[in-house]
């Protein structure tokens, strides 16, 4: 199977809030590491995941399942899937695929930090 | 990804459709309806009723000495051939092309023990072509379609072999649908029309492959919120349509058209 292209980082930016940070592509083979890094992000008990895309490279339809996915898993546990630092290009995408009706996005990282309360 | 492309660049967007508000028939085969395709949104496993699925067909081509890209063209070009009978697709002139509309003439169900013969209900309606790459496409559904959702088809290499896919992430439409999906047959028909069509993409290559299907039910909730959506319920109002066709030729002669 291909090798995912996708790096992640996890930070924690205040004591219920968490961003994952993603640089490369998110495509099928990038399932496992995203979970993990969603994991990682609320171990410590985050209520809020912050998904930064300012370093997608990018993102084919199995993404948009991927995200979906990970959507479905925070709405469990009571936890917010934030989105910010998206293309337009992406931005119409997750318009045209109705994510923006679940995932609510941001320019930058200190407007979806002041909205993660 | 092209040498030239810069990380976060539009480079992709030829890939996927461009955003719109609702649907146009377009160039609609001959003898079917528009009424379920024309002014409807696309909607997304978010925006359905039922619970939220996640199933993954996967059929191993060994042996077959073509890359990924190769399969997927052969798989685009012959997605209506491989189809079992009673299930009809309309490919869009040009193929699967971003944007445009696959037609579907897919009687449903109504007797569990049949769900490997065509329905009895009929059902026209479509599917937007959401995204499009040399080794994968996607289609995602418009309201009053029987699952709200999308389905990602894709050839990968794995372990030297050729492996084709199909995965949906999709959720009823409307109560009607659920209630169909669960005591009616429905689910098991969907799970058999993905696994023959694999099962005929590895014929086409002369292979035995054998089809494994795995599902997870990613949202066990129903979404109470999209009830409503039995108005635009496709197989209720396919239904309507052809029943009322003896009245619109009565008026239509009339009329003198």
């Amino acid at each position: 199977m291909s090798k995912a292209n996708i790096t992640l980082n996890v930070r924690q930016t205040k004591p219920d809030t968490s961003v994952i940070d993603i640089q490369g592509e998110i495509n099928a083979f990038a399932e496992n590491v995203l979970m993990d890094a969603y994991t990682q992000a609320t171990s410590n008990g985050a209520r809020n995941i912050l998904l930064n895309f300012e370093k997608l490279d990018y993102m084919n339809s199995s993404g948009i399942g991927l995200l979906v996915t990970l959507l479905i898993r925070a709405q469990r546990q009571k936890q917010r899937l934030i989105a910010f630092g998206l293309n337009e290009h992406y931005r119409q995408i997750f318009e045209l695929t109705r994510l923006n009706e679940a995932i609510t996005i941001y320019p930058g990282e200190e407007e979806a930090l002041a909205m993660a309360v | 990804m092209s040498n030239m492309e810069q990380p976060g660049e539009n480079s992709h967007s030829g890939m996927w459709a461009q955003p719109v508000d609702t649907l146009s028939a377009g160039d609609m085969p001959e003898g079917l309806t528009a009424i379920n395709i024309q002014g409807r949104r696309a909607i997304g496993a978010l925006q359905g009723f039922g619970q939220l699925w996640k199933k993954t067909y996967k059929v191993r081509l060994s042996g077959v000495n073509r890359s990924s890209a190769e399969v997927m063209q052969i798989w685009k070009e012959n997605f209506a051939l491989f189809q079992p009978p009673g299930n009809r697709f309309y490919l869009p002139s040009g193929g699967v092309t971003p944007g445009k509309i696959m037609w579907i003439d897919s009687p449903l169900p109504v007797a569990p023990p049949f769900y490997d013969k065509p329905g009895l209900v009929p059902m026209t309606s479509g599917v937007m072509i959401l995204y499009a790459d040399d080794e994968s496409f996607s289609v995602m559904t418009p309201e009053g379609f029987p699952v709200s959702g999308w389905n990602n088809f894709s050839v990968y290499e794995e372990d030297g072999s050729r492996v084709a896919q199909v995965q949906s992430f999709e959720r009823a439409s409307d109560p009607i649908y659920e209630f169909g999906f669960r005591f009616m047959g429905g689910a098991a028909r969907q799970e058999f029309i993905w696994v023959h069509v694999l099962t005929q993409l590895s014929n086409h290559f002369g292979v035995n492959g054998q089809v494994t299907m795995t599902r997870e039910c990613l949202d066990p909730s129903i979404q109470w919120a999209y009830a409503g959506r039995v108005w635009q319920n496709a197989g209720m109002r396919t239904t309507l349509y052809k029943v009322a066709t003896p009245l619109r030729w009565f008026m239509n002669f009339f009329r003198g058209k």
